[in-house]
């Protein structure tokens, strides 16, 4: 048998080595000749190629921007995020169901018991639109999908419309390789990540890609000199007002970018035209978004563009006049006396404006721009908000969105620099290798001959620098692009309403306490129940638990939040008459003592001491400090011990034991044995406490019967 | 006799002659016949439940002998009905037997008991069962879930439920078993508000048990909603019979605990179903009504039954007929291909349309100038381009000469070339004309005159060489002596050609 394989096989081999090389004839032959035609065909098309190429890569960018968004989505589920995002979440419900009519009307009486509150006059309305605009389009294009995927996927979506936005504006500054650089960086820029990942449905998701259109659109205006571009940005202004309240920054930065051109003498008919028409049709435009109304011609925020609107046609009827008069010297006089009168009659409007209260003052949020320390001087709510910040610059950052604007303009300038320096060195890198090609050229006369011998003989050791520094750029960047990744998968991938953990055995932990809790409410109390907590709870109270809260996290009035601030921080019979006078039914606390959470309402206290404190003056921070120090343990001063927070918060916790091998009572949040384990309520009674104690829930009995 | 009573009637198989006997089971499902009482309980109590029945068997016929057993879960009985003839064995309370009782005898019994499990009602129950003949069969199920037990009151606390769930909590809703079809797939268990994480899923061949856990345990009167869904695939409940097709699946809920209300089953039938009939094992109220899903024109035919007072003894199959032809299926694809295909013409069609609205304006005019001064520059470009291929044919034919030295083949090649390049530069020149005249072409315009400077000096010196080679080649010189000759020459050439190539590049990216 064997042996008569053997022939077989050999017959098989001989027969494979001699169709081997008819076989490889005919693709050398072909090999031969496609070379040929398509280095020629594609020889031709060299802007096709590169326009394929840029097409592409601005595609993978998109798409990269998009999906490094969705950590969250893939890790936890489709849910929107924190705390805000749900307020704009139920009010995107609202307009999908009830329509546009009915949303602008809205007046919300779940939110701010007994005050209530007028949502389509308080807010910004363009991210729910927008949303619910992609919704319906969708609907209509048949696609059955639920609001509240469109809601967690707009700003992903939008972060992805920017990278757009992002290369044409690079393309319209520098060119087109800075613009995709321009693009890659914001797709994967952290600062912007953290604000659009999938399921931050907020208004910032938006906004940065309106913010950028309107400058990319107010450049290409100012380039072209063309009324269609000017109206363009002024369209896209009116979008970024309509989406965010940080559309004065714009208002600011544009006229400011106007002025310097004129100072800096580049003043031109394109400025005049693309300015003009920006400013008088976006103002119109934003006037009728109903928070902004007439603030967009009387609050001093927006005084500087409209200064330098003036100043343009000063400037404008100067242009004429010098065109009109030949005489220099006496359109030097004329000059000086127009401009005195133009700077005194400003001068004038603004003081008489100011003076009369038609004009009004910088608000505290724009003191607290040029100070950061003015915010925790004077308004603890906005300095509350910040209480985890170290410091009050990068608190500041943090919460004034300085970086948000910041990194449009980093992105832009970084990625201008990369590419210049890429392109540089790969002219440098390729120069050498155009020279070896052609070889023997040196001897022709011409100076680009002798530029390129002179270049040649340090070219060695610049050759090899370049490509050096070519593959260290490369290493950097791609360092960077892991590093944006691994930054969003850890840091900003994070509901903050599903907590995860590490169990003991390397498991993942689930704490879903916020959406227990928020459920029990929705479906176990009556349905015009009001629930007091402390504003932080407030929006996800009502979009979850779809109850009516007494604060929340749209902080309009002060003098309520102090009031349960005071509540808060008060005896339990105090606070009781409080709870009465606000008739609440139920009070939420957020308690971190059994699991380590550490951004429980413990920790938020003294803020809602300070805030109480502010307005009533009975609430007096020292009576809660020991030495100025802040303790819940055995030492921790007696009205701490005994006020309504401390007690719902530890209440029944003495006899639970936490940890092995500490003592009852035991506080993992703050790590200390609690200083009053005999809590007793008399007012109120435990209703609901979550399976990890995160959320505690308390009824406030009925007043005693009187005999 | 009680106050109302209800009659059914039971039509036998076949007559029942004098002295014949038939043996009947009859087997009736109460619903909500356990009152808890006390109606109010605290967390720590249990739940005590009362029942009411009669002793004798209500009957309108004169029964022989009867008795009655009451079956308990648990051994504790607070109290019953004592009558004659009563004995308790454990958990079982027996009446009986009683002997030649007349019609309608009655004699109400009350036993109150301790009953802890948990009293789960599905106040409403949406079960949803999309068919699709891609392979899937999609249920959704949504409940709404009340704990029918006594009402709790006072504290809840989770301490003592943690510490002592069995004491402090026992008659709570802790979790729910759902029993699932094998080869189930993508089950997934939320709420309006998200995912619910607590539910654990096993299974192997022939079934699959989910258990889920609601977000807190229900105590009584607490009620929750959410909503299970899972797929299955097709062809265990889609069959085919005389030219019909239908579906072949359970009536009432997997989860097995569950009593309920009011029950609502819908099925929704591919788009483009016709001819839908319902064939159920027990009575139930029908209706239709349309559904629109993903890419739906006119919307999918959807069978709605409903029943009130569901029991897990309901969970039967019934049947769907309905007629499909498989060709509706290629419609939504079709649908997607020629949406993208319209997408792109649409493309196409903007690309190439003018669309400008004033024919006259200057922006426009210039437009228009600079399309025809690129047109120009491109075709000069492909004159250029030619030339150049020319010029490396002639030197292909002076390496065929050094080859083979045939002298006059290359001459004749070198005639040929002469008349192409001739053409070419004719050709050339009404363009390089019409380029001077257009105004926009003022700045490229150099950039092109000098390209064809250069490239006219590289063809005159590209001639000389060929001539110098052919020359040489005539006076039999010898191959290094011709080398030496042409060395400056092609030095030159070379240059030249890499000027023109440099300004070729220049052009293209103006």
């Amino acid at each position: 048998m064997v042996g008569k394989a053997e022939p077989v096989n050999g017959s098989v081999k001989s027969g494979s080595n001699q169709s081997i090389p008819a076989t490889m004839q005919s693709p050398l032959k072909k090999s031969d000749l496609i070379p040929n035609l398509s280095l020629k065909t594609l020889k031709l098309k060299t802007k096709q190629q590169e326009l394929l190429i840029r097409v592409s890569i601005l595609c993978l960018v998109y798409v990269l921007a998009f999906i490094t968004r969705l950590f969250s989505v893939l890790r936890y589920e489709s849910m929107i995020h924190e705390f805000d995002p749900y307020f704009n979440y139920r009010t995107t419900l609202f307009l999908t169901e009830k329509g546009f009519y009915e949303f602008w009307n809205w007046f919300d009486s779940e939110s701010w018991y007994p005050l209530g509150r007028i949502i389509g006059g308080t807010l910004y309305p363009g991210l729910m639109v927008t949303a619910a605009i992609i919704y319906w389009l969708l609907r209509f294009l048949r696609f059955a999908i639920h609001i509240r995927e469109v809601c967690v996927l707009t700003a992903p979506f939008f972060a992805s419309n920017t990278t757009l936005v992002a290369y044409f504006f690079g393309k319209e500054v520098w060119d087109s390789g800075a613009g995709l650089v321009a693009a890659a960086l914001i797709a994967i820029c952290p600062g912007y990540i953290s604000r659009s990942v999938a399921g931050s449905y907020d208004n910032e998701g938006v906004a940065i890609f309106a913010l950028l259109l309107t400058f990319y659109l107010f450049v290409k205006a100012v380039n072209t000199g063309s009324l269609a571009w000017a109206l363009a940005s002024a369209f896209a202004y009116f979008y970024m007002v309509s989406a965010w309240g940080g559309y004065v920054f714009i208002i600011n930065l544009i006229p400011l970018y106007v002025l310097v051109l004129l100072i800096t003498g580049r003043y031109s008919m394109r400025l005049y035209v693309a300015y003009n028409s920006m400013y008088v049709l976006g103002m119109l435009l934003a006037m009728q978004i109903r928070f902004v109304g007439f603030q967009h011609v009387q609050s001093g925020e927006h005084m500087a563009a409209m200064g330098v609107f003036f100043l343009l046609q000063v400037f404008f009827f100067l242009d004429w006049v010098k065109h009109l008069l030949s005489d220099t010297k006496l359109f030097q006089a004329f000059l000086r006396i127009t401009v005195t009168t133009a700077i005194g009659v400003g001068a004038i409007a603004l003081g008489v404006g100011m003076a009369s209260g038609y004009i009004s003052p910088w608000t505290g949020r724009f003191y607290s721009l040029l100070d950061p320390t003015y915010a925790k001087d004077h308004i603890p709510i906005i300095a509350s908000v910040s209480e985890h910040q170290p410091t009050a610059w990068s608190s500041f950052m943090f919460d004034f969105h300085i970086l948000l604007f910041l990194f449009p303009a980093v992105c832009l300038i970084s990625a201008i620099a990369v590419s210049a320096t890429i392109k540089n060195l790969t002219l440098v890198a390729r120069a050498k290798s155009k020279v070896t090609q052609t070889g023997s050229v040196r001897g022709s006369s011409s100076s680009k001959g002798s530029s390129k011998a002179s270049l040649d003989q340090s070219q060695p050791f610049q050759r090899n620098g370049a490509i050096a520094l070519l593959l260290g750029a490369f290493y950097l960047l791609s360092k960077y692009a892991t590093h944006c990744t691994w930054v969003t998968s850890e840091a900003y991938s994070s509901p903050s309403i599903v907590l995860a953990a590490r169990g003991a055995h390397g498991n993942r932990v689930i704490f879903d306490d916020y959406r227990e809790a928020y459920f029990w409410l929705r479906k176990n109390t009556p349905p015009d129940a009001k629930v007091m907590s402390w504003w932080d709870y407030g929006y996800q109270i009502t979009a979850m638990g779809n109850r009516t809260v007494i604060v929340d996290n749209n902080t309009w009035n002060n003098t309520h939040i102090a009031t349960v601030g005071r509540a808060m921080s008060s005896y339990e019979d105090e606070a009781y008459e409080i709870m009465r006078s606000l008739d609440v039914d139920y009070v939420l606390v957020v308690f971190g003592g059994v699991t380590g959470y550490s951004s429980d309402d413990i920790n938020k206290f003294l803020w809602m001491v300070r805030i109480g404190g502010g307005v009533f003056p009975v609430i007096k921070e020292p009576d809660y400090l020991v030495n100025g120090e802040y303790r819940v343990d055995k030492g921790a001063a007696p009205k701490m011990l005994n006020c309504l927070m401390y007690k719902l918060s530890y209440y029944r916790f003495g006899e639970l034991t936490t940890e092995y091998g500490k003592p009852p009572g035991y506080d993992r949040a703050r790590g200390v044995e609690i200083g009053n384990k005999d809590i007793k309520l008399e007012y109120l009674e435990e209703a609901f406490t979550t399976s990890n104690w995160i959320v505690r829930i308390y009824k406030v009995k009925p007043p005693n019967n009187r005999w | 006799m009680p106050p109302a009573l209800t009659f059914y009637s039971v039509s036998l198989p076949k007559g029942l002659g004098k002295g014949d006997s038939l043996t009947l089971d009859v087997l009736v499902v109460f619903k909500g016949a356990l009152q808890p009482f006390p109606e109010k309980i605290t967390q720590a109590d249990i739940q005590l439940v009362v029942f009411y029945e009669t002793a004798y068997y209500l009957s309108p016929y004169a029964v022989k002998v009867q008795s009655l057993s009451v079956k308990l879960p648990d051994a504790r009985i607070e109290s019953f009905t004592k009558i004659e003839n009563t004995k308790i064995h454990g958990s079982e309370i027996k009446y009986g037997p009683y002997e030649n009782l007349p019609p309608f005898s009655y004699s109400p019994i009350v036993v109150h008991f301790e009953a802890n499990q948990p009293f789960a009602i599905a106040q409403e129950l949406v079960r949803e069962i999309e068919i699709s003949h891609w392979g899937n069969v999609q249920v959704t199920e949504h409940y709404n879930l009340v704990h029918g037990g006594a009402q709790s009151k006072g504290e809840f606390s989770r301490l003592d439920f943690q510490a002592r769930p069995h004491v402090r909590g026992a008659s709570a809703i802790r979790h729910l078993v759902a029993k699932l079809p094998p080869r189930v797939h993508s089950i997934y268990y939320r709420d309006e508000i998200g995912n619910i994480s607590t539910s654990n899923l096993w299974g192997d061949h022939k079934k699959t048990e989910m258990v889920i856990e609601p977000r807190y345990p229900m105590f009584g009167g607490w009620r929750t909603a959410f909503t299970i869904g899972y797929s299955l695939p097709l062809q265990d409940f889609l069959f085919q019979s005389d030219g019909k097709r239908y579906v072949n699946i359970s009536f009432g809920s997997p989860v097995n605990e569950v009593v309920i209300d009011t029950l609502i089953v819908k099925v929704v039938l591919p788009e483009g179903s016709a001819d839908i009939s319902v064939s159920a094992p027990f009575p139930v109220k029908q209706g239709q009504e349309t559904k629109f899903s993903h890419l739906d024109l006119v919307g999918r035919p959807v069978v709605v039954l409903e029943k009130t007072n569901v029991v897990p003894e309901h969970n039967q199959h019934f049947q769907v007929y309905y007629k499909f032809s498989s060709l509706s299926m290629l419609t939504e694809p079709l649908m997607l291909i020629s949406g993208f295909f319209f997408l792109f013409v649409t493309c196409i069609v903007y690309m190439h349309a003018d669309l400008s609205i004033s024919k006259s304006s200057p922006s426009y005019l210039a437009k228009l100038q600079w399309d025809e001064v690129q047109a120009a520059v491109q075709q000069v470009r492909n004159i250029i381009n030619r030339c150049l291929m020319i010029h490396d044919k002639l030197e292909a034919s002076l390496r065929d000469l050094s080859r083979t030295g045939d002298v006059q083949a290359c001459k004749s090649a070198r005639k040929a070339f002469d008349g192409l390049l001739k053409d070419l530069s004719k050709d050339l020149k009404p363009l390089l004309a019409s380029l001077q005249t257009s105004p926009q072409a003022a700045q490229i315009l150099p950039k092109v005159e000098e390209l064809v400077g250069k490239e006219r000096d590289l063809q005159e010196r590209m001639m000389a060489k060929h001539s110098t080679v052919v020359d040489s080649y005539e006076k039999k010189s010898s191959g290094r002596e011709i080398e030496n000759r042409v060395a400056l020459q092609q030095q030159k050439i070379t240059a030249l050609r890499q000027e023109v190539d440099d300004l070729l590049d220049l052009i293209d990216e103006i």
